[in-house]
């Protein structure tokens, strides 16, 4: 689904550096050179000032739970969440390696590395 | 240039099915569209706009336009998920006001719950740009609500109890509908004490899954002035789309503080002076939020004004959906836009229940949100007049 390798139709080759540092452990964020501003998911045009004068940059690793649901009927039940980036974005993401029931806005997480469907993808752990 | 009163709802019809086995989705919106022409008066050969949104099979506008044997000179396919009618609506009073068209109609229908036909699209040529980033954490309609709910009662304070009064209002409302699929009336306890769907969400707080269909028949002045029936004056309509804006996330509001505002000012009346208002109820979170967008109470005061029976007519302030909704009555096609404005209409023309007939209701809204509140969504506010 999401490595482009395995999905000719939707091969997106202006992806592979995030993909490429996915499975590197590390998340990128597009940055835009012309208004500053940091955003995500990652686009070639900057979503803000349209310029493609955009470029990766390599987030710290740090969050802050904006909001979470645990979906409980699923089996088992997992954790979804929107997480705040020092960086600036909040991105949706899960958070994984913890205690489903103290799952708290505000909460402090790092960045983790799980793979699904074949593809490592950034997730989040308490810290 | 403004549509305020360049168009009239003169015809609406509600599916009588809440199980549609062995009924394809095309014969649904066949049926609604038979429904809504004849409780206007008019006949298929009278309609000259056709408008439907993702739930239509095949080509969409296309397939449906030779299913209905329609002959049109203007289609409009807007897709918002289940605000699409809303924005049709209004659409076609643009239509209508331009002169592209004088008879416009607008026909949903689906069947999640019996699930046999999934509802028609086009092939699937491309993922949409956001799933690689976001399907592999599983967001799903449940919980991208439930993190709205989440956020709110973080920023806000609301309660489980004050989002379980919006149920309790729509199952008051749902007792004298005979086609609701859920009649029992619920007490506070009875939803805060429900599963945990999807924290801080319980079963309670949720819609209903359900077959069925709507139609609408959207008419020019001179139309409305030859039919035999109530007339139905559109005011104002505004539409508005709201998304994760590369990062900004604000679960605390949604494209409804637009769409509603656009509405009142083409509409030109207060929000105090709204008699009876239909509010896309997915989910209780849903109605909580739109209350506050629209602007019947200030940011993050909706726990609040929901509680109490706020919303139960004869009861509260700004009665809401008087056919018990999307929580206690249907939700065809898992698309409650459409139903909202049937029920608008009904209260304005004096035909809703006379155990929720609000009294001298003369200004309805209908508002929808449609797609996914914690991601992209679509709003859309309509204001109608009984004149």
């Amino acid at each position: 689904m999401a490595d482009p390798k395995n999905d000719a139709f939707n091969a997106d080759t202006a992806l592979e550096p995030y993909w490429t540092a996915a499975r590197e452990g590390k998340l990128l964020l597009k940055h835009c050179r012309a208004c500053g501003k940091t955003h995500y998911y990652p686009r070639p045009i900057c979503p803000f000032c349209m310029s493609a004068d955009t470029e990766w940059r390599t987030a710290s690793g740090t969050g802050i739970i904006y909001s979470w649901s645990v979906e409980r009927r699923a089996t088992p039940p997992f954790a979804i969440a929107y997480v705040t980036l020092p960086e600036g974005p909040t991105m949706l993401s899960a958070i994984v390696d913890c205690d489903l029931d103290a799952i708290a806005v505000g909460q402090k997480v790092a960045l983790a590395f799980e793979t699904r469907d074949g593809q490592p993808v950034p997730v989040f752990r308490p810290r | 240039m403004s549509i305020k009163g360049k168009a009239y709802i003169a015809g609406v019809y509600e599916h009588p099915t809440r199980k549609a086995e062995g009924i394809p989705i095309a014969q649904l919106h066949a049926e609604v569209a038979k429904g809504a022409l004849e409780d206007a008066g008019l006949s298929l050969r009278d309609v000259d706009g056709y408008f439907c949104a993702g739930d239509a099979p095949g080509l969409g506008g296309l397939s449906m336009v030779e299913y209905l044997g329609l002959q049109v000179g203007h289609i409009d396919t807007t897709e918002t998920g289940g605000s699409s009618y809303l924005v049709h609506v209004s659409h076609a009073a643009q239509a209508i006001a331009m002169g592209k068209c004088k008879v416009a109609l607008i026909t949903l229908a689906g069947k999640p719950r019996t699930g046999g036909a999934q509802p028609g699209r086009a092939p699937l040529s491309a993922q949409p740009p956001d799933a690689p980033f976001e399907a592999p954490f599983k967001p799903s309609v449940l919980n991208l609500y439930a993190m709205c709910a989440r956020r709110h009662m973080h920023e806000f304070g609301t309660t489980p109890e004050q989002l379980a009064w919006i149920k309790v209002a729509a199952s008051q409302h749902a007792q004298h509908n005979p086609r609701a699929m859920l009649r029992e009336v619920v007490t506070v306890e009875d939803v805060v004490n429900s599963p945990i769907v999807a924290d801080p969400l319980h079963r309670l707080d949720c819609c209903v899954i359900s077959d069925g269909g709507g139609a609408l028949v959207v008419v020019a002045p001179e139309i409305a002035e030859k039919l035999n029936r109530p007339k139905v004056r559109i005011l104002g309509a505004g539409e508005a789309i709201k998304h994760p804006r590369g990062g900004e996330v604000d679960l605390t509001y949604s494209a409804g503080v637009w769409s509603a505002a656009r509405a009142f000012e083409e509409a030109g009346i207060r929000r105090e002076d709204i008699k009876y208002a239909s509010l896309y109820d997915s989910f209780t979170i849903t109605v909580l939020m739109q209350i506050e967008d629209i602007g019947f109470c200030g940011k993050g005061a909706g726990g609040r004004f929901v509680a109490d029976g706020n919303l139960i007519s004869g009861v509260g302030k700004l009665p809401f959906n008087t056919d018990g909704g999307g929580l206690c009555n249907n939700h065809p096609g898992n698309r409650g836009g459409m139903t909202k404005v049937i029920e608008a209409v009904r209260q304005l023309r004096g035909e809703a229940h006379p155990a929720v007939q609000v009294r001298n209701c003369d200004l309805a809204l209908a508002h929808g949100t449609g797609g996914l509140l914690g991601t992209r969504h679509g709003s859309a506010t309509l204001i109608m007049e009984r004149t």
